[in-house]
Formats: C-alpha cells, structure tokens, sequence
C-alpha cells in the first residue's frame, strides 16, 4: 500500500469532512460511511476528488457506499484502477 | 394478484429490517382538523384523545382557519373540484395567474410557475437550468427533494459543509471552468430550524457569477419582518434568483408548491419542467384558499408576529427549565437528548401528558444527534405553551436530564 496514497486521503478525509475544531481521530481503517461521518450525499466530494486526482471515472456500480467506508476501502477500489 | 411468493418474501423482510432498526414509520389518525388542539387516536383502535399539537408544519395556523375554510367552499363553488388536465392543456384557471402574481410579489422576484408541490418544484428545476457542463454546489443538510431534484440533472454534483461559507467558496473556486455554477440552500433547515447565511451567499454568489437557489418552505409567510422568508430576514429581499416553496406548511398547508424567480427560468420551467408538465393542475379548491391566505398575510403581520414572540417565549422558558436547546429564532426548536431510546421514550411520555411532540434519531439527523423537535405556531395560545413547557419539565426531571448539556447526557445515556 503507498503511503502516501493513505495519507493524501486521510487528509482529504479531514479537511472534507471535519470541523476544524474536531477531536475525531481518522485513519486508514475508520468507518466513514457507516459511522455517520460521510454521508451518502457527501460521499459525492469524495468521489469527485479521486476520480480528478487520478483522472479516472468510477463508474455507479462501483462506487458503493461499502467501496467508500473507508481509505483502506478506496484504496482497494483504486487498484482495480492502477492507482496504488 | 400475480407476483410469487418469492417477490412476496423479499418485500416482508425489507419491511421486517425496518421494524428492526426502529425506523418504522407509524401513521396516527387525526380526528379533527389540524389545529393546535387536535384528537388523536393513537395506537389505532383507542378512543380519541386530545392532544396539543406541537408537529405540524402549521406556523401561522392557517390552515383551519375560517377565513380561509370559507375561501376553499368558494372556489369549489364558483370554480369546481378538479380540472382533469395539466397546465397547458385546459388546467389553468384565473385564480392560477392571480396565485402567481401574488406570490411573486409576496416573495420579491419577478415570476412564478406553481407545481403539485415543492418536492415536485425541486426534482424539475435543476434538470431545466443546468446541463453537463454545469455544477451544483449544495450545502450537505438540504433537504431530501433537492437532493432527488439534483440526481435527476446531468450537472457535476459539489456540495459543502453545512453553513460553511469558506468551504462553500473553496468549491466556487473549484469549479470555476464550470459554464454555470448553482449554489443551493435551504433557507431553513428542517430539523434544527437554523437559518442560511443567505447574505454570504448572495454575497459569493456574486463574486463567482454563480446562481443562487433557495428552498424557503419552512420560512415563506413568516421570517423576516413582513414574513417575505429567509432572504427577508437576511436583507437579500429581491436578490435571490431562483426560490421554491411550499403551499403546504405556514401558507394554508394544504399541498402545492412553486419555483419563483428570475423570469427566464420560471418561463423555461413551464416548457421544460417533467413534474410541472405531466402532473395534474393544483385543484381550485386549493389555489383560491392560497389566494386568501396571501391577501391575509399581505394586508397584516399579526399572526407572524404573535408566533416570532411565542418563539421566543417558548425557547426562553425551556432554556431556563434546563433543556439544551441550540440558540436561535425560528419556530422548529430542537430539545437535543442525543440518545435515540430517550428522545423515542420521552416524545411517548410527552404524548401521555397530552403533548404530542417528535423524537428524532438517525437517519434522518446524524448519529448521535437526537432530539425531540418542538414546532411553535401562530395557533398556540400562551397556556397551550405553557402546558407544554409543564409537560416537557415534568419529563425532563424523569429522566434526570434538566440542566445537563451534551456530555453529561450521553455520560448518563449514551448515543
């Protein structure tokens, strides 16, 4: 898994998703979607910033809520791109 | 009937995994019109009790009221009970453009199409205004119909965090190669009856040559000074270009919605609009009790008045009582309890006290955030308010949560 593909989601993750005075701890295996801290309206953003990050398009079967529950989630979902 | 009993399983156990998670949706019957008090039989089967009525969206009480009762009886005699077309076939009476003339004054914009309701204004103008090359910026609390209305548009879909006037600007900036960007808000969000920066809005709206679209149901007829709605009260009367509300909440509460705005739109709408073009015409019965109900509200601030000083009378006394209660002006006042089970059990308890009141949980509000919302209307009289205030401080000290704040509470009860 490439390090920096975790953090550069991670980090997205928190700037996207947290308040900036939020003490929630986010790392590569914390639910998102299904913990409440994405919902399904905003999973959008997420998708939207990987597929223009890696100028890929994630077609609707595949971008499942589970697919995005969390990074270590997307980071699988992006390998069946080549992006790793 | 035809379907096997394969369908026929399948279709039980979607209904058996909703009973289990406890989001079952339980229809109470009323036996009464909608009023502040109102009987109530509930579990069905049992004789009607009367209750104080503190869910309905009904916030000037109009929607039983006399004058408005007598207007409906008028219409269906002088216009009829149905009109068995769309709009453009043989559906458009003169009572329609009269509503739409006056709305459009009421709401300060430049024309207006009336839809089977706002949830049908919301699924048919995205799709009429914008195209692939365009994107939606949406704050992430709008309500369920925007977010049905914008999957049916082909536009690129950004949202922000909820009243984030920065994040909303970093997506402007994202999305500046788009040909058109539509912000899109709530002007009051349902379940904590907070208002939109529409101000900022605008504001960004302007410097990013963005559209601005606003859904004001729950804010048309009685926020801002002449009750003209969320941009009333934020000093944007006038600028906002596109506007959809409801028919159904503080104006009348019968059905009905619209989109009102900036002409082109609303005249594209008429063309274009599926929801507007395939669905029946409002009935007359329902368009002349709405032409009432904006003479009334137009002529007279009294009854926004009265519910704007019962609100914050209400507010007031549960805050001192000890409830935790977010700050703010609007009639939707949520008793935040956090914990699902207390917010379902204390809305019971209530409800035995003759106090029928919503408890909240997830999905419909983020985990951890239930409550019980409380909605205040021009119909309260100060003792229903204050037997309401009795009821809920009875309860409160059941529960020991009376001067707790968020932590103590899920200390005491958990998410």
């Amino acid at each position: 898994m490439s390090e920096d593909l975790k953090q550069l989601l991670i980090d997205y993750v928190k700037r996207e998703y947290l308040e900036e005075d939020s003490e929630e701890e986010i790392d590569e295996s914390t639910p998102l979607i299904s913990s409440g801290i994405v919902d399904s309206f905003s999973m959008v953003s997420l998708k939207t910033f990987v597929e223009k990050k890696f100028n890929i398009k994630i077609p609707d079967e595949k971008a499942t809520t589970e697919a995005f529950d969390s990074v270590n989630n997307i980071i699988k979902l992006l390998k069946e791109f080549n992006v790793s | 009937m035809v379907y096997s009993s394969k369908a026929k399983e399948f279709y039980q156990g979607e209904l058996n995994s909703i009973h289990k998670a406890g989001t079952f949706k339980e229809e109470r019957y009323i036996e009464s019109p909608q009023a502040a008090n109102i009987k109530v039989e509930y579990p069905a089967g049992s004789p009607p009790k009367e209750v104080l009525n503190f869910c309905a969206n009904n916030y000037l009480g109009l929607s039983s009221h006399p004058e408005v009762v007598k207007a409906a009886h008028e219409g269906l005699d002088h216009r009829g009970y149905g009109m068995s077309s769309v709009r453009f076939i043989c559906g458009t009476q003169d009572i329609h453009d009269e509503l739409e003339k006056r709305l459009t004054e009421f709401l300060g914009t430049e024309a207006t199409v009336l839809f089977a309701s706002c949830m049908d204004a919301n699924a048919g103008v995205f799709d009429v205004v914008l195209d692939k090359e365009d994107a939606m910026i949406a704050d992430r609390l709008v309500h369920a119909s925007i977010v049905d209305g914008m999957k049916l548009c082909k536009a690129q879909l950004y949202n922000y965090k909820h009243s984030n006037m920065e994040h909303l600007e970093e997506k402007l900036k994202e999305t500046q190669d788009c040909r058109f960007r539509m912000i899109i808000t709530d002007g009051v969000f349902s379940m904590d009856g907070d208002i939109a920066k529409l101000d900022r809005i605008v504001e960004l709206g302007k410097k990013y040559d963005a559209i601005v679209m606003v859904d004001d149901s729950h804010a048309t007829g009685f926020l801002g000074k002449t009750g003209r709605g969320t941009h009333e009260y934020c000093g944007v009367f006038g600028e906002i270009d596109i506007i959809t509300t409801t028919l159904g909440k503080a104006l009348g509460g019968a059905s009905g919605g619209c989109v009102s705005g900036r002409k082109e739109i609303v005249d594209l709408c008429r063309q274009r609009a599926r929801p507007y073009l395939f669905s029946n015409t409002v009935p007359p019965v329902i368009i002349a009790a709405a032409n009432k109900v904006l003479e009334l509200i137009s002529n007279t601030t009294d009854r926004r008045d009265k519910l704007e000083q019962s609100t914050k009378y209400f507010r007031e006394k549960m805050t001192a009582a000890g409830f935790d209660i977010p700050e703010g002006e609007h009639p939707i006042v949520p008793i935040m309890l956090y914990n699902a089970k207390l917010a379902q059990d204390m809305a019971r308890d209530l409800y035995g006290e003759g106090i029928y009141a919503i408890g909240f949980s997830f999905p419909v509000v983020p985990k951890g955030q239930a409550r019980i919302r409380v909605q205040i209307s021009a119909a309260h009289e100060k003792e229903h308010l204050d037997k309401a205030i009795a009821a809920f401080t009875k309860i409160g000290e059941k529960y020991k949560i009376l001067g707790k704040k968020k932590k103590e509470i899920i200390d005491m009860y958990g998410y």
